[in-house]
């Protein structure tokens, strides 16, 4: 038995976004009387982050301490419409929503706060630790809080705000084919390292190295934990998960976690990040979001790996050790392609 | 359905409950006292997030019969903090964004008390060892394993808890 070890590379260019039909999304923000603000949004957070990012891109729209905003992604029978956590689509789609319906907030608080103050709204800026003040006039200043509850007890106003952010559909030209489905993409490379056993059929991976552009990275810890977390996904895919292993057969299916293979903590690779940023111009605060991408690099740089390890080609995926094995014995032996320096 | 008595030490406190026959130490816990740190993932064994801690080890709740636990000291994520004072494992966790749904993070924090309550300082394969029967779906591992190993080496993970 050997080991040969194999480098495969994959680069993409990723739609943010899809296009059936328009994509839109919608967030309504309301301040409570204590100053503090809600953001409702249908948009789930499946633990990527969603309510994360959308809080910080309420607070400094608002103008306001992240502490005082609280995210409500409850329930879509009640929330304002969103197309959903998918595709990417989050932070690009939802946040620029919760930037329009913030605006639309912050100029009611600035107006009860100029009533209050007696000063024209214009004038009025925050220092985002929760208070309002006349520009170059810092003495004259009322906090946030006085300014929602003088609106809601004095004023009689509601301070709200309504956003909705949509790419309208785009039709394809009948002569040419031509659309623009989308409005920005995001782009990564990655270079994994593999073993590949010819005696088991098994792939250790050894090392993933990639650089990942996604317009500004907005809270860049919780990026790269949705790139590490992705890259295990996309391994995951490459070369364990599969629902039907014999597809289009159906049987032979897995039931449950006894049957259905992730690799656990002790197959993982370490796996080294770069993050670029280049802020997209539609984007909220330049954000696009790494979303689905963060795994779609692994599955073609794996099959490219496994490739330059042992010269078998995978078509079909998962890379299993059986069809590693067939594929070896269907060239007579461990072939690597001839390597370029 | 008969009902056993069953008294036992839950994060310190004494708990009496009835049992019912063939009741599983996960439902009693979250059904009969209401602590729902421990989470249902899969019912059988396979994923590791209804890990809690009997007489300082590791159990799967799912697979433990309630009424076994007469007697003893149960411990699961709902006693780690000390008041608003976090266990160093649940501070490294938050330091480490080790939790993406959380789904699986009582289960971790679990195994990997478990693993320092024994061995206090680590090496990474005994991390490694102490979590692979936990399934995360998120993190892919590695944050995970950085915070069991940072709350390691801040060394008061044995303190409180
Ligand atoms: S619920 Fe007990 S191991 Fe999954
Ligand atoms: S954080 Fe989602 S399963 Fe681990």
């Amino acid at each position: 038995m050997a080991l040969h070890r194999g480098r495969g590379f994959a680069s993409i260019n990723y739609p943010i976004g899809m296009n059936l039909g328009g994509d839109p999304s919608q967030a309504l923000v309301h301040s409570n009387p204590g100053g503090k603000f809600m953001v409702a949004l249908s948009s789930i957070d499946l633990g990527q982050g969603m309510k994360s990012v959308t809080r910080q891109i309420a607070a400094e729209t608002l103008g306001v301490p992240v502490e005082d905003v609280y995210v409500d992604t409850a329930d879509s029978d009640t929330g304002p419409h969103c197309m959903g956590s998918f595709a990417s689509r989050g932070t690009h789609r939802v946040g620029n929503a919760v930037i329009q319906a913030a605006l639309e907030a912050r100029s009611v608080m600035l107006e009860a706060a100029a009533e209050e103050l007696e000063v024209d709204p214009a004038d009025l800026v925050t220092d985002g630790k929760g208070n309002i003040h006349v520009k170059g006039a810092p003495s004259k200043s009322i906090t946030t809080a006085e300014a929602c509850g003088a609106a809601q007890f004095k004023q009689g106003r509601t301070v709200s705000g309504r956003g909705i952010f949509l790419i309208p559909l785009s039709e394809v030209d009948p002569e040419t084919g031509e659309m623009t489905p989308v409005s920005c993409f995001a782009h990564a490379a990655l270079i994994v390292d593999v073993d590949v056993d010819d005696e088991t059929g098994e792939i250790d991976v050894v090392q993933m190295n990639s650089a990942y552009e996604l317009g500004r990275a907005l809270n860049p810890r919780l990026v790269e934990q949705q790139l590490i977390g992705g890259a295990w996904m996309g391994m995951s895919h490459a070369a364990w998960e599969t629902t039907e292993p014999y597809y289009p057969e159906r049987s032979h299916g897995p039931l449950d976690f006894n049957e259905y293979l992730m690799p656990g903590p002790g197959d993982i690779a370490p796996h080294d990040i770069a993050i670029l940023e280049r802020p997209a111009p539609d984007g909220p605060f330049g954000g696009k979001g790494p979303g689905e991408m963060c795994a779609n690099p692994v599955l073609p740089a794996m099959v490219n790996a496994v490739f330059n390890a042992v010269g078998v080609r995978i078509d079909e995926l998962p890379i299993t050790p059986e069809k590693i094995l067939r594929g070896i014995r269907a060239n007579g032996g461990a072939r690597p392609p001839a390597r370029r320096n | 359905m008969a009902k056993k008595p069953v008294r036992f030490h839950l994060n310190g406190s004494e708990k009496a409950v009835f049992v019912e026959d063939g009741q599983n130490l996960l439902d009693m816990l979250r059904r009969g006292i209401g602590d729902l740190t421990p989470k249902y993932g899969c019912g059988q064994g396979t994923c590791g997030t209804c890990t809690v801690l009997i007489d300082g080890e590791p159990h799967l709740s799912c697979l433990t019969l309630a009424e076994t636990v007469e007697g003893r000291q149960l411990t699961t994520t709902a006693g780690l903090a000390s008041g608003n004072r976090l266990h160093a494992l649940q501070a490294a966790f938050m330091e480490g964004f080790a939790a993406q749904c959380g789904y699986c993070t009582p289960g971790m924090l679990m195994a990997a008390k478990a693993l320092l309550d024994r061995n206090p300082n680590p090496s990474r394969q005994e991390v490694v060892e102490a979590i692979s029967g936990n399934i995360c779906r998120c993190t892919g591992y590695e944050p995970i394993i950085n915070a069991i190993l940072e709350a390691a080496k801040s060394g008061d993970a044995r303190h409180y808890g």
